[in-house]
């Protein structure tokens, strides 16, 4: 039975990990490679690289970064953060990367998901939404780290990236980011009824049951940073409550 | 040493260091030479099945594919290229493949499953195989696929996953082997599963 995916996420500035602290069991926190090494032993299912970093000429380290990932994790993992043209696709998924996700520059230039997607399969690319409720009862997209309002409709544009090739969204609610109080639910069930692409929740959990209530309106993988960054969650623990509620998971 | 097909179709690096992970000396290569000194020669691919093919003719790779498999050297082919092991594809239209196993590539189709089946599913065992040693109907593997495997003879299938059909995981007619998921994206299983293809090299 296909399982439901659990997907740490990794703020990378000039080749290290922004956040993250509390683990004793590795040596270097701040590395990729060791944090990322050390989430796939514990059973996640794919990684999520953001690349964060502000300068472009910076940019080389992080291609650097993504060798050395690809060289020491045997797990599928999604380079995003800076991608703007068909080139970036190309450098970071020949460096070893399995996805890339495009999230203001796909807005800015929707073509770009389409021509990704011929070029290199749909099945790298990832449309990442960061989407914002509004007084109408949906919501809205929001671009440059959800400081702008595009006034675009976020389902409508979710819809819109699937039809031009996208392989899968993620669906970052603005909403629920960072407070820890579960993902938004709604969305992702609507979102979950209308595409035939897998959907990556985002943003909000705080608990392991959050996790379960977002799986269960049918996302298909569920994203994180802080909890597990903080070893609030362990993601065997949280693997081990899903399977007890009943939602497939994969366990090592 | 083995061969890893280069003929356009995403990044081989991943495949290569897998091999080397089992111990297995991987040269990517477009070289009929290097493919008829191999080993074993490995057929990796993403991307679209008719774009595939043309790219292998482009190459003028499928004579010494054909030959070699005569002769009984060991062909794997991972992802897609698995498919272009099989008679034909109904991606984006007809095209022919290599033939090297009967059956044909369809689309997935039952209503309410999401397109691509993405993720790690678990491999049920059809038939005993050495590639399957140590393998359990509990294993997972990464798949990321909207198109999959129907081998006009089932027996072909060593192991399968559940996703509204029986889809082909593992299939192997003689010499001829292939697996629709990343074995080198599906940590310890997909290295246990490369083992095993070595062992079967020996």
């Amino acid at each position: 039975m296909l399982t439901k995916r659990i997907i740490p996420c990794l703020d990378v500035d000039h080749g290290r990990v922004v956040k993250g602290k509390k683990f004793q069991n590795i040596q270097d926190v701040a590395d990729p490679v060791e944090l990322g090494r050390y989430y796939s032993e514990q059973g996640a299912d794919e990684l999520v690289f953001y690349d964060i970093t502000a300068t472009y000429e910076d940019r080389d380290i992080f291609i650097n970064i993504v060798e050395k990932v690809a060289e020491a994790i045997r797990i599928p993992f999604t380079i995003g953060g800076g991608i703007s043209k068909v080139e970036d696709f190309r450098k970071v998924l020949m460096a070893g990367a399995d996805k890339v996700s495009v999230n203001s520059s796909a807005v800015k230039n929707p073509q770009l998901i389409r021509e990704a997607a011929l070029k290199f399969g749909s099945q790298c690319v990832v449309l990442s939404i960061d989407a914002k409720r509004n007084h109408q009862g949906s919501w809205d997209v929001y671009v440059k780290g959800g400081r702008e309002n595009t006034g675009i409709d976020a389902i409508a544009w979710a819809q819109r990236g699937q039809s031009l090739g996208a392989g899968e969204i993620c669906i970052n609610s603005i909403d629920t980011d960072g407070v820890k109080k579960g993902y938004d639910l709604e969305l992702n069930k609507k979102l979950s009824e209308l595409l035939t692409i897998p959907i990556i929740a985002s943003g909000g959990a705080g608990k392991m049951q959050d996790f379960a209530d977002v799986l269960k309106v049918g996302a298909d993988a569920a994203l994180a940073a802080s909890v597990f960054h903080y070893k609030e969650i362990l993601i065997s623990d949280l693997k081990n409550y899903l399977h007890d509620q009943q939602i497939p998971v994969r366990r090592v | 040493m083995i061969a890893i097909v280069d003929y356009d179709v995403g990044n081989l690096k991943n495949v290569y260091t897998a091999l080397g992970d089992v111990g297995l000396e991987g040269v990517i290569t477009r070289d009929k030479k290097i493919l008829d000194q191999a080993e074993a020669i490995i057929l990796p691919g993403v991307g679209a099945f008719s774009d595939a093919m043309a790219n292998l003719r482009k190459f003028d790779l499928i004579d010494a594919l054909d030959a070699n498999v005569k002769k009984g050297k060991f062909l794997l082919g991972i992802c897609l290229g698995m498919q272009l092991l099989f008679d034909k594809s109904y991606e984006d239209g007809e095209f022919s493949g290599l033939s090297y196993i009967p059956g044909e590539i369809v689309k997935f189709t039952a209503p309410g499953i999401k397109i691509p089946h993405m993720g790690w599913n678990n491999l049920i065992i059809n038939r005993e195989s050495l590639l399957v040693k140590n393998i359990s109907n509990e294993d997972y593997v990464y798949f990321v696929h909207s198109y999959y495997a129907v081998p006009a003879d089932f027996n072909d299938v060593v192991a399968y996953a559940e996703y509204s059909v029986k889809v082909p995981g593992i299939v192997q007619r003689d010499n001829v082997i292939g697996m629709q998921f990343h074995p080198e994206k599906s940590s310890a299983v997909g290295l246990q599963l490369l083992k095993n293809f070595k062992e079967i090299l020996s």
